[in-house]
């Protein structure tokens, strides 16, 4: 059994045979980037490998970066109970390309992908059933993406003359405010008013 | 009347189609089941979720870290502690907060109390759901005198948003602990009672031995933790195998299942009530003086006594309402053990007063999931009993 993260990262990256890409040790928790289109038999390694056993799949969920390239990570949360360990694999995907989906490995994948289908968009292929799941039937767009306005595009309401709920474009009373706390002397992004010499000055 | 269809093979098959809630007294809130049945069997079961969904996840992406607490109260809001619990733990693991152990007491025993309140819910309206209707009646009134609990220490009964980053809002008072103690010490009775009314009931075993049954391979596939876990036999427990707080410094027993069926998990539960219990007391007894939230200016609020005198104090209280501390760039993924299972927060930081991604992970979510696994070939009166069995809560469901 492996002792301390270090050497459980680098049996990993052995055993994966150039599949994992990076790996990071931080606040002791173990991250593993690997490569996208080697998800299935990384997962299917690291549950069935007698070193490592992390048979439970704890969560998958998406984090939108919009500026990178491969604007999503998918990350997934593995455990081991006879091995005691936590395991976190990372990798990039865009809306183009699907990610390999899991749920033949772990079946508790099942959900967890649809989940991060609903919300960001990432496909996933050979999923056996790639519904949405968290939004509202007949829902458009995918409302975690950083681009997706927190207010959403349309609003419920109960029409009484035509007697159903009907779907409306969002009205505000108010517009959506999102305030800037940044205090200038922690370094402000853009230029203060009143403040256009303060880079001046420096030269 | 001519424009009707002729009778195709899918119409002469013996499989039933039924819609089982939305608004279902047994769906424990707004789960719809869609149900395939031959005759009296479950051939497929189809959990639709999401009718609770508020998008908690994008709300928090919006909220400084102070403001974010409270939404985790919303989540599983039988007990609303042990989520902020999660999410507390992430934030300090990412800012390097050391918490009194003052604090990690107190926080400690409304955990528990938290555990209490959840599995006396869940205890009861699973006996609700298989036809007895007293236990309810009989755990309720407990769980409101937890809840006074809950609101003399937080000011709130339900949604707390009691816990912050390196501590708790407000100490607790020697009174409180008082009563609380003295509460603890009659509760077992109240167990007592609730059990002689179930657990040699005939009824109720008939609705709950051998139904709902998963093996350890069943449990691992499914990503089940907590109670569900444990009832296939697994030694694991969160608070045992990854100790948080102080857990280490406190004396208590796992209940382990053994068939791995309902009744087994009815009577972790009871258990689990005694040990929790037990936790509490020992809280009471070992808590040691000190403050109760750190003592780190930049992060946790001055007093106020110490505002009327001190400058510095003034603006630490309004930069941190305002606009709030800053997490330093990182990740982190910190659970605890629910009463349901693993509640787990993957926060991303990026270095602003803001999470950038906080992924809440919730037991029942992975357990529900189940469902289908789980009753196929079972009875459709079975389908409610697995369901009160499971534990589902659907604030954390949806999220």
């Amino acid at each position: 059994m492996p002792d301390s993260l270090n050497d459980l990262a680098s049996e990993i990256s052995a055993s994966l045979a150039g599949a994992a890409l990076e790996h990071d040790i931080s606040r002791g928790e173990l991250t593993l980037c690997v490569d996208a289109g080697k998800i299935v038999s990384v997962m299917r390694t690291l549950r069935d490998d007698p070193r490592f056993e992390f048979k439970l799949l704890i969560d998958i969920c998406g984090v939108d970066y919009p500026q990178r390239e491969k604007r999503f990570d998918v990350v997934y949360h593995l455990l081991s109970i006879t091995r005691n360990r936590r395991l976190r694999v990372k990798l990039q995907a865009d809306e183009a390309t699907a990610v390999a989906s899991i749920v033949e490995v772990y079946p508790a994948a099942n959900w967890f992908e649809r989940e991060v289908f609903d919300l960001y968009g990432v496909s996933f292929s050979d999923h056996p059933d790639l519904r949405r799941i968290l939004t509202d039937y007949g829902f458009s767009g995918h409302p975690l993406r950083k681009d997706f306005p927190l207010t959403g595009f349309v609003e419920v309401r109960y029409d009484d003359e035509v007697k159903r709920v009907v779907y409306a474009p969002v009205q505000l009373q108010q517009a959506f405010r999102e305030f800037d706390f940044m205090s200038p002397w922690e370094g402000a992004q853009y230029i203060l008013p009143g403040d256009e010499k303060a880079t001046e000055t420096k030269k | 009347m001519s424009a009707l269809p002729e009778k195709t093979t899918a119409d002469t098959s013996p499989t039933t189609t039924i819609n089982f809630g939305p608004q279902h007294p047994a769906a424990h809130g707004v789960l719809r089941l869609v149900l395939d049945l031959d005759g009296e069997v479950v051939t497929r079961v189809d959990p639709h979720i999401g009718l609770l969904h508020r998008g908690t996840e994008k709300l928090m992406e919006y909220k400084t870290y102070l403001q974010a607490t409270p939404y985790l109260d919303r989540l599983d809001y039988v007990c609303p502690m042990n989520q902020e619990h999660a999410f507390v733990l992430a934030v300090e693991r990412l800012l390097g907060v050391e918490v009194p152990k003052r604090a990690q007491y107190i926080r400690v025993l409304f955990c528990e109390m938290g555990r209490i309140l959840n599995h006396l819910l869940n205890v009861t309206t699973q006996a609700l759901d298989v036809g007895a209707l007293t236990p309810p009646l009989w755990g309720f009134e407990d769980r409101e005198k937890l809840m006074v609990f809950y609101e003399r220490a937080s000011g709130a009964r339900l949604h707390a948003n009691y816990f912050r980053t390196g501590g708790v809002h407000q100490d607790v008072t020697p009174q409180l602990l008082e009563d609380i103690h003295e509460w603890c010490r009659q509760f077992p009775k109240t167990l007592d009672d609730i059990e002689g009314l179930l657990t040699e009931n005939r009824i109720f075993k008939q609705r709950n031995v051998d139904i709902g049954k998963i093996s350890r391979a069943d449990a691992e596939m499914w990503g089940m933790t907590g109670v569900m876990l444990r009832s296939a036999g697994v030694h694991w427990d969160l608070r045992r195998n990854q100790p948080y707080e102080c857990y280490n410094e406190l004396e208590f027993r796992i209940p382990i299942g053994k068939n791995g069926d309902n009744y087994d998990r009815y009577l972790m539960r009871m258990d689990e009530m005694r040990e929790a219990t037990k936790l509490m007391i020992q809280c009471i007894e070992k808590m040691p003086s000190g403050p109760a939230l750190a003592q780190d200016k930049k992060i946790t609020p001055p007093r106020r006594s110490e505002m009327k005198t001190s400058m510095e104090a003034l603006i630490h209280h309004f930069k941190l309402f305002t606009e709030g501390y800053h997490v330093p760039h990182g990740e982190a993924y910190a659970a605890v053990e629910a009463p349901k299972g693993e509640f787990g927060v993957y926060l991303v930081a990026d270095g602003t007063n803001k999470p950038y991604r906080v992924k809440l992970r919730a037991p029942s979510y992975a357990h529900l999931q189940a469902m289908d696994y789980m009753c196929k070939g079972h009875m459709v009166a079975d389908v409610s009993a697995v369901l009160g069995s499971l534990d589902i809560v659907f604030g954390e469901v949806d999220r």
